[in-house]
């Protein structure tokens, strides 16, 4: 046995016991995070009692499922576009504009879009979810883009020949045989773009208009005031939906190609 | 542009370029070839020799640079593939994953747009024609290698194609189920009546299988005809060493009429030699290559026959024995000699011996 296992352990460590007290005191019956008053679900329920919560949820499921929708379909065209013709000059530069939201620091981004977004709200006087709808989706398609063009990479082209020798048109051949086969590619980029946009708070704060507070940033603002187990319990339901959506995302990638 | 429908395809000069400028790669060159209808074609060829483009081609997955190639007499080079009733069995099947044995069988059907009675009738006469009606609801990958052949095929010739396409089909599997397949092609392009061009680098293969084979080498076809022309004619001396286990002898022509030239072997004596359609005759004088068989030739005692040496080595391969001797000018000479049970050995290494070929055993290749 290596040292490397030893060091492996403590990395797991520190990645996952700070989120063992979290999850223990959100069944707290009483409202400190420190004193132990007996296993309760008053913090769930008083977070599910409350209205900003109830709402935050809400706009951050609908932020997160359009983002991860639109994202996705303009990942598949992405996908598509970078593997299903001959290399052409630029390719690199194409993978490249792609991937930007990977490469350039998310606050900076963030601070970029908020003078732009800043700028079109005092021309136009819309103040609604678009904005966010729009820059979740950016950020979200490299993570899109990446599941699906693996998925691509890892067909075999003769399929798509095949089709096209049993006489199917180029439109029928993609229905049939590229997007059922694609599909675990599809899904599995839907989810990563679904939990990053769930768990986005940087560019959220700075680009939500007045009153459109998402999850992260309700908790964001409630962590500078009285601090609750209430916290504690939206997270470890954030915490549960991230991890049964990364595993599902899992068990997608593994799936035989 | 009409050409004949006797012919089921026409491949008319056909010429393909890949690549530009000083990459530019001629892998099918100037290729002719007219393909009868119900015939089973065999393009034989060694490896890189352009067979897998020319059937690309005659599929519409490639465009020519240059030529025609005509369907039925109809020309169909700017065809899409989904244009053309032509199918193709791929070398490595390419099964849909996502779709059953039955599924498979009828995408093409479903493609044309038959209706629904039909497409599974076909469906169910495709299976039972190879043998595979059990297995209709398998997933692909659930089935052997063998069985990912029959389906292949069965999904190729479902919608009944002028033409079948099958490129080096065979060569995934097992040498015994090869040899099952083989007739099991055979029988099918038979009962079918489909005409099948069929691409292989096994000499054996094509000679048993085919009506008629075209032997190719850089991306020209060398020499089209039967099994049997091919194999006792051959008129290159490329057809002759690819096909067949064949001595090569130098010799200079000695007088020359109709289609026999008399030859003086370089070692040994003046044979009659036949001069195969297509090779220009030679003139008295001219230093060519002769061509025999191992099979064409046995061991004799030293002075008699057309050719001696010594024989330098024995090699036992169980139904023949092969006896390697070396020529007076140095070149090595091999004879396969058929074992049979009162075989006696007379013959040892190191004996000075003579070569006795049989009559029409000798023949002159283009060089
Ligand atoms: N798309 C392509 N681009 C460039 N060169 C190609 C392309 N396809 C084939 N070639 C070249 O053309 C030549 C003929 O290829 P082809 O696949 O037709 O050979 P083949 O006779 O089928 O050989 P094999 O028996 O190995 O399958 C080869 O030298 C190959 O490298
Ligand atoms: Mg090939």
């Amino acid at each position: 046995m290596t040292g490397f296992t030893g060091i492996a352990v403590l990395c797991f460590l520190v990645l996952y016991a700070p989120l063992v007290p979290l999850v223990v005191y959100s069944f707290n019956h009483g409202s400190s995070l420190a004193i132990w008053e007996g296993l309760s679900l008053r913090w769930y329920y008083s977070a599910w009692e409350n209205e900003l919560v109830q709402e935050a949820t809400i706009r951050s499921l609908v932020l997160a499922i359009s983002a991860a929708v639109i994202s996705t379909a303009v990942a598949t065209m992405a996908a598509l576009g970078t593997t299903r013709t001959s290399p052409y000059k630029g390719l690199t530069l194409v993978y490249a504009l792609i991937n930007q939201p990977l490469m350039v620091p998310e606050i900076v981004t963030a601070v970029a879009l908020l003078i732009v977004f800043a700028v079109i709200r005092a021309a136009t006087d819309y103040h609604g979810m678009a904005y966010l709808i729009l820059a979740h989706t950016a950020f979200c398609i490299p993570f899109a883009y990446l599941p699906i063009r693996a998925r691509l990479e890892g067909m075999d082209l003769t399929l798509e020949t095949a089709a096209a020798d049993l006489y199917a048109t180029p439109l029928k051949a993609f229905k049939r045989v590229t997007l059922p086969l694609l599909w675990p590619g599809i899904l599995a980029g839907f989810m990563l773009a679904f939990v990053i946009s769930l768990d986005d708070v940087v560019i959220t704060e700075l680009v939500k208009s007045a009153g459109q507070d998402t999850l992260p940033t309700y908790m964001l603002g409630q962590l500078r005031r009285v601090i609750t187990p209430e916290v504690n319990a939206i997270s470890t339901v954030l915490l549960a939906i991230s991890v049964v959506v990364v595993t599902i995302f899992f068990f997608l990638n593994k799936e035989k190609r | 542009m009409r050409g004949d429908t006797d012919f089921a395809v026409q491949v008319k000069g056909v010429t393909k370029v890949f690549g530009t400028g000083a990459q530019a790669f001629r892998a099918v060159d100037e290729v002719s070839i007219d393909i009868q209808q119900n015939e089973f074609l065999t393009l034989l060829g060694p490896s890189g020799c352009g067979k897998t483009t020319l059937l690309r081609m005659i599929a519409g997955f490639e465009h020519p640079t240059a030529g025609q190639i005509l369907l039925d007499g109809a020309e169909i080079s700017h065809l899409p593939p989904y244009q053309r009733p032509v199918n193709t069995v791929f070398q490595s099947y390419a099964l849909f994953p996502h779709m059953t044995v039955a599924q498979n069988i009828a995408f093409g059907l479903e493609m044309l747009g038959k209706p629904a009675g039909e497409v599974r009738q076909t469906v169910d006469a495709m299976l039972t024609l190879v043998r595979m009606a059990e297995l209709r609801d398998r997933r692909t990958d659930q089935i052997s290698g063998g069985q990912q052949q029959r389906v292949a095929l069965a999904r190729a010739l479902a919608p009944h194609p002028k033409v079948l396409l099958l490129d080096e089909p065979l060569s995934a599997l097992d040498y015994k189920l090869r040899k099952d397949m083989q007739i099991e092609l055979k029988r099918l392009q038979s009962e079918t009546g489909i005409t099948f061009v069929f691409v292989t680098h096994d000499q054996e293969e094509a000679l048993t299988m085919s009506n008629r084979v075209a032997v190719m080498n850089q991306g020209k076809i060398l020499q089209l005809g039967t099994p049997r022309d091919i194999y006792d004619h051959p008129a290159e001396r490329f057809v002759a060493d690819f096909i067949g286990d064949t001595n090569f002898l130098n010799a200079q022509v000695v007088n020359s009429a109709g289609g026999k030239v008399t030859l003086k072997l370089t070692a040994g004596e003046e044979v009659t030699a036949d001069l195969p359609g297509g090779v220009a005759p030679p003139v008295a004088g001219d230093s060519v290559t002769a061509v025999v068989r191992w099979e064409h030739a046995k061991l004799t005692a030293q002075g008699a026959g057309q050719l001696s040496g010594t024989l330098a080595n024995v090699v036992y391969v169980g139904t023949d024995t092969h006896y390697y001797v070396e020529l007076s000018d140095g070149t090595t000479f091999v004879s396969r000699i058929q074992n049979s049970r009162d075989d006696e050995l007379t013959f040892s290494e190191g004996m000075p011996v003579g070569v006795s070929i049989e009559s029409n055993g000798v023949q002159v290749v283009r060089n």
